[in-house]
């Protein structure tokens, strides 16, 4: 009787500290210091090829090419990637770490942005590790005034295609099997572009702590 | 009868936990009819400039489902499109994307008017 009541009690702290921890979770980290970004409030946004620091050469377009839509849905116009690229090509900026080393000024004078995005990919691909395969991508972002050069916004997101898989079927034989079919499948179909996809919706949407404000043409501009 | 109110609670947990997961992931109306655009991006950089004959016709196909909706294409998409008729000779067309762009998205027009000036040129 007295391990029941003592199980049950521990139950009780457990589901409370849980739900302590829920309501808490987003408060207990440090808010973001928006000031610089209030002031400005950027309409336009240069996402300039990210820098890929992983062993996968397909990761700086991959990233790239999915940059768009959370931005432009957060309310910004977003400079067309494939045309600026193209741009940066032509005046003999072919690597993404020479791009990122151009000045503010220059480049708000050839595209007349407002701010730039410093993307830079530290993790994208497939990696085994015996008992499980999953394609992961992680980012960090900076967002800079081109006029000034200032820093407005900065931040980091990850994303893997094995965070929701159920891995109880069949013990440890089913573990090693699944995590080879995982691998084939993440090879085949692309999976770490689809990570990417998560991952940038992640770092670059709108509308979650410390993470980029609506801009002007969402009509939540300003309620952030 | 221990381990079946351990098992209950465990359950009543998982749902709570969902419930908040999933409580704010309400799909808003989007700002723009995105279509193809991003995986046709994705598909340009891994060509690297061949087939633009082909994806320009997914892309004016796409732009009529887009006109259908009543919304607008997103951002950039009037300007990849005048790429792809640039590498493919269609030179007027190109102008128009651009202007497209530009009219669309009045942000944009410092570089449209930088690339329309090359173009003429």
């Amino acid at each position: 009787m007295r391990a029941l009541l003592f199980k049950i009690g521990s139950f009780k702290i457990v589901t409370a500290l849980f739900v302590v921890l829920l309501a808490t979770g987003c408060a207990t980290k440090q808010a973001y210091d928006y000031t610089a970004y209030k002031q400005i409030r950027p309409r336009s946004i240069l996402v300039l090829p990210p820098v890929n620091n992983s062993p996968d050469v397909q990761a700086t377009y991959s990233v790239l090419s999915q940059a768009t839509h959370p931005l432009a849905e957060a309310g910004y116009y977003v400079f067309p990637v494939t045309l600026v690229d193209e741009t940066f090509k032509n005046n003999g900026l072919s690597t993404p770490a020479d791009i990122h080393a151009v000045a503010p000024k220059k480049l708000q004078e050839i595209f007349g942005a407002d701010a730039a995005l410093y993307i830079t990919i530290t993790q994208y691909g497939s990696s085994y590790t015996v008992l499980s395969s999953a394609a992961i991508v992680a980012a960090n972002a900076k967002l800079l005034d081109l006029k000034t050069g200032t820093l407005l916004w900065q931040g980091s997101a990850r994303a893997s295609n094995d965070e929701n898989r159920n891995q109880n079927n069949g013990g440890l034989a089913g573990l090693l099997i699944a995590a080879i079919v995982n691998q084939i499948a993440n090879q085949v179909t692309d999976a770490s572009h689809s990570v990417a996809g998560i991952t940038n919706q992640r770092l670059l949407s709108a509308g979650h702590p410390n993470g980029i404000l609506y801009g002007p043409r969402s009509p939540k501009y300003q309620t952030d | 009868m221990q381990i079946a109110k351990h098992k209950q609670g465990i359950f009543v947990l998982a749902l709570l936990s969902s419930a908040l997961l999933t409580g704010c992931q309400t799909a808003p109306p989007t700002l723009y009819q995105w279509e193809g655009y991003q995986p046709q991006v994705y598909e340009y950089f891994k060509r690297q400039g061949s087939g633009s004959e082909a994806q320009s016709g997914e892309l004016e196909a796409d732009l009529q489902k887009i006109r259908a909706t009543g919304k607008a294409p997103p951002p950039g998409y009037h300007a990849h499109l005048g790429l792809l008729y640039s590498q493919t000779g269609k030179n007027d067309q190109v102008a128009e994307q651009f202007r497209a762009e530009k009219e669309l998205f009045p942000e944009a027009a410092l570089y449209m008017d930088f690339l329309l000036k090359k173009l003429a040129k």
